[in-house]
This record gives C-alpha cells, sequence and structure tokens, in this order.
C-alpha cells in the first residue's frame, strides 16, 4: 500500500495546481459572493448592518457561493477518469475524501479572504468583530468541506448534478448555519464584540465537523464502489 | 507495489463469469485458465461485454456471480491486494487534462508509491520510449488523440504491472506509435496480457489463447 500522506499529497497537489492554472472555481465563487453582497447593499437599502441580520447576509451568501465550488469539486475525477485512476492504485480510498475536503476548505478559505473583507467595507462600522469571526469561519467551513465533500461525491455521477447538490446539501448544512450564526450573531453586535453563547456555538460547529468529517471518512469507500 | 504470484499460479482464473446490468446480463458463463505470462485476445460484436470483463478483472467492477481469480486474489473480496498489480488501458486515457503529460505520470507515481529518484527516471524512459519527450511538458488537453493515447500506455506500464488490460491498445495511434506500443506493452515483457480488440489480424498472431464472446452465445476459448 502506498503511505496514505503520499497519496493526500499527491491528490490535493493535483487538484490545487489545476485550480491555479485554470481558476474555474474560485473566481466564480468569489464574484457571486460580492455580487450578492452588492444586491443585499441595495435591495435592503442599509449602509450598516449588526446582529442576527449581518450574521444572515454573510452565511447566506458565503453557503450559496460555496455550493459552485462543491458542484465542480469532483467533475475532472469524472470526467477524466480520476475515479479509476484512484480506484486502480494501492491506496486508502478515503484518502480521496481527506485530500478533496481539504481542497475545498482551501477553496473556502481564499474565498473568505476575498469577501469577508469586501462584507466588511459595505456594512460593517467597525471591523472589531473580524477577530472572532475568523474562529467562526474556520470551524464552519471545516464542516462545510466535509459535508459538501461527500455530497459532491455521490451527485457528481447524476445528469442533475448541479440540482442535486443543493437540494441534498441545503438541508445537511442547516445545523452549521444555525450554530454559525449564532456564534456570529454576537460579535457583529452593534456597539462591539459580545460573546454571550459565543463558546456554546463554537462547541456546536465542532461537534459537527467531527460528526460529519467522520461519516465521509467512513463511507467514502463505498460511494466509489460500482 | 504488491506482492508477486507464485510462479505455478495462473494468471486468471474464470469460472461461470456472470455480470448483470438490472435485467440485462452483460456476460454469462464465461470461463477459462491463463497462465502467467500468457497473452489472451478477446474478440466479439460491439456490445458483447468485452470492456465489462475487462473492467472485472481491473477490480472497477464486481461479478454478479461466478468465480473471478486475478493473480491469485479472488475477486471482489480480495480486490484490495491486487490493486497496483494491474496496468489498466481503457477507453479513457486517466490523464487530467489540465496537467501536463509529465505531471500526470508524477501523479500517478506518486498513487502507486514510486519514490521520486526512481519515478522521474522511470517517467523519463517511457518518455523516450513512447516519442513523448518533447510533447511531455504540453497541457494534455493541446495533444492530439494519439499523443494522449501514448501517453495513457506509459501511464498504464508506469508501475511495472504483472498484469496488463488493454481495451483497444491500438486506439488512434500511427504506424510509428503502434510499434512503439508494441516495445511497450506487446507480448514478451515478463507480463501477462488481455488485450480486447476490433482488429483480430494483428493480435490473433501475439495470442496464446483467444476467447470470443457473442451477444447472447455462449463465450468460446480457442
Amino acid at each position: 500500500m502506498t503511505p496514505s500522506r503520499t497519496a493526500f499529497a499527491a491528490i490535493l497537489g493535483k487538484d490545487l495546481r489545476a485550480e491555479l492554472r485554470t481558476l474555474q472555481s474560485l473566481p466564480a465563487m468569489a464574484l457571486f459572493a460580492v455580487t450578492t453582497f452588492v444586491i443585499f447593499r441595495f435591495a435592503l437599502d442599509r449602509t450598516s448592518l449588526s446582529g442576527s441580520l449581518a450574521a444572515g447576509v454573510l452565511w447566506a451568501t458565503l453557503l450559496f457561493a460555496a455550493v459552485l465550488g462543491i458542484n465542480r469539486l469532483f467533475v475532472a475525477e469524472r470526467e477524466e477518469g480520476g475515479f479509476d485512476a484512484i480506484r486502480l492504485a494501492p491506496i486508502d480510498r478515503s484518502v480521496l475524501f481527506a485530500a478533496k475536503a481539504t481542497a475545498l476548505l482551501v477553496y473556502l478559505l481564499a474565498l473568505e479572504l476575498v469577501t469577508v473583507p469586501v462584507f466588511a467595507f459595505f456594512f460593517l462600522d467597525s471591523a472589531a468583530g473580524l477577530l472572532p469571526l475568523l474562529a467562526v469561519l474556520i470551524l464552519a467551513d471545516l464542516g462545510l468541506a466535509a459535508t459538501g465533500t461527500l455530497i459532491s461525491s455521490m451527485a457528481v455521477n447524476s445528469r442533475a448534478r448541479d440540482l442535486l447538490v443543493p437540494l441534498v446539501l441545503l438541508p445537511l448544512v442547516v445545523p452549521l448555519m444555525i450554530a454559525a450564526s449564532g456564534a456570529t450573531e454576537p460579535i457583529l453586535s452593534l456597539g462591539g464584540p459580545a460573546y454571550d453563547r459565543f463558546g456554546t456555538w463554537l462547541m456546536v460547529l465542532g461537534l459537527y465537523d467531527l460528526i460529519f468529517g467522520l461519516v465521509g471518512w467512513a463511507v467514502f469507500d463505498f460511494l466509489l464502489e460500482d | 507495489m504488491g506482492e508477486k504470484q507464485p510462479p505455478s499460479e495462473p494468471a486468471i482464473r474464470l469460472a461461470g463469469l456472470r455480470r448483470d446490468y438490472g435485467e440485462r446480463t452483460a456476460l454469462d458463463g464465461v470461463g477459462l485458465t491463463l497462465a502467467a505470462g500468457q497473452s489472451l485476445v478477446v474478440l466479439g460484436p460491439n456490445g458483447a461485454g468485452k470492456t465489462t470483463l475487462l473492467r472485472i478483472l481491473a477490480t472497477l467492477l464486481r461479478p454478479s456471480g461466478g468465480e473471478v481469480v486475478v493473480l491469485g486474489c479472488s475477486l471482489p473480496s480480495g480486490a484490495w491486494k491486487l490493486r497496483g498489480r494491474i496496468g489498466y488501458l481503457g477507453h479513457e486515457p486517466l490523464l487530467y487534462r489540465d496537467l501536463s503529460g509529465r505531471e500526470n505520470l508524477r501523479f500517478h507515481a506518486k498513487l502507486h508509491g514510486i519514490e521520486r529518484e526512481a519515478a522521474e527516471a522511470r517517467i523519463a524512459a517511457l518518455l523516450a520510449a513512447s516519442g513523448m519527450e518533447r510533447r511531455a511538458d504540453e497541457r494534455v488537453a493541446e495533444l492530439s488523440a494519439g499523443m494522449r493515447q501514448r501517453l495513457a500506455i506509459c501511464r498504464c506500464v508506469l508501475h511495472e504491472p504483472e498484469l496488463l488490460l488493454l481495451d483497444e491498445p491500438d486506439s488512434n495511434l500511427d504506424a510509428e506509435g503502434r510499434e512503439l506500443a508494441r516495445e511497450l506493452i506487446g507480448p514478451g515483457g515478463g507480463h501477462s496480457r488481455v488485450v480486447v480488440t476490433h482488429d483480430p489480424e494483428r493480435h490473433l498472431p501475439e495470442a496464446d489463447q483467444v476467447l470470443r464472446l457473442g451477444i447472447g452465445e455462449a463465450a468460446a476459448v480457442s
């Protein structure tokens, strides 16, 4: 058997190199998010948001931008024979799940590196909440990466892939979005960050990450069977 | 790389192999024994189940019934012991279009656990042998179908497999490409081979055994 670390690095490196070369996912995700912020700005007719409204605008936008990347996560494996190549190699197939989830995590963090400053510029009076927001973003991204990778691998063989991913993914990430919004609301509140139940929501996010990370790792091998 | 099979072990042993796709039976009652180092040529019309047979032997499809033993591993239960010991050349080249040929081969070398220095030497040798040295750093998307097939052959033998499963190996190759391919995947390279072809004139002289698959007919071995 090839060491899992070697196979993981090979698959992750291949995905990141291909994305850097073609820019098929990240620019679309970022453009979608920025455009949505512009639409919210004019539709709400507000120059400043706080609390639950700010959290809602941020997470709804990031979630739907993430769906664009999740839709494309396994397209190369499906269309260019990557699934067969990986199934023929002497590797633990769960490594593919770990590498793809990590690639998606990198995309999400890169997306947020661009779009969260835009969100802050459009809607926030103060940047004081951005540091604690980083913890929420990382924990929510871990959950989105695990769930998104699992759903994307199931949907990629369907011709209705673009429809299937949001239909299956969105109900599964409802708890994640509730916890992410719950944790974001106090830190973006008017008058500066507050930390009411912030720790509790972070623990809920961590629990979600753990559950879906373990489920993905455990079932992924079976999803690759014919 | 996987463990080597004992020399006395046949490369392939099939008995009553069946594969169904829902209501339709693609293969039924296929049986044969192929000794190690020998070549089997599989003939038959479109839809006779040739590619299905190859994908079962490659562990990419599960048999619906019967006995399948490849390199001493019973399928599907022993499939994990077989991976890395098979070279599979299918209809798709299994190459990423946005990577260069060399990057694709490096990726496959890593998946097969080949050490970096050994991989570089092997890749250079294969690219030279396939006449792809000068185009190896171009993106696969920019190469012709014949050049992709040459790279796919390099990918297929990169990890020095014991058994080659070749589905129309000459497709898209010009005369020079066919000769170069013969050097890499032809008989006498120390590997066993299963070749699916619509060109019996070219491949029958190399065959130790021939399997003829028909639609709705019993498979015949000669």
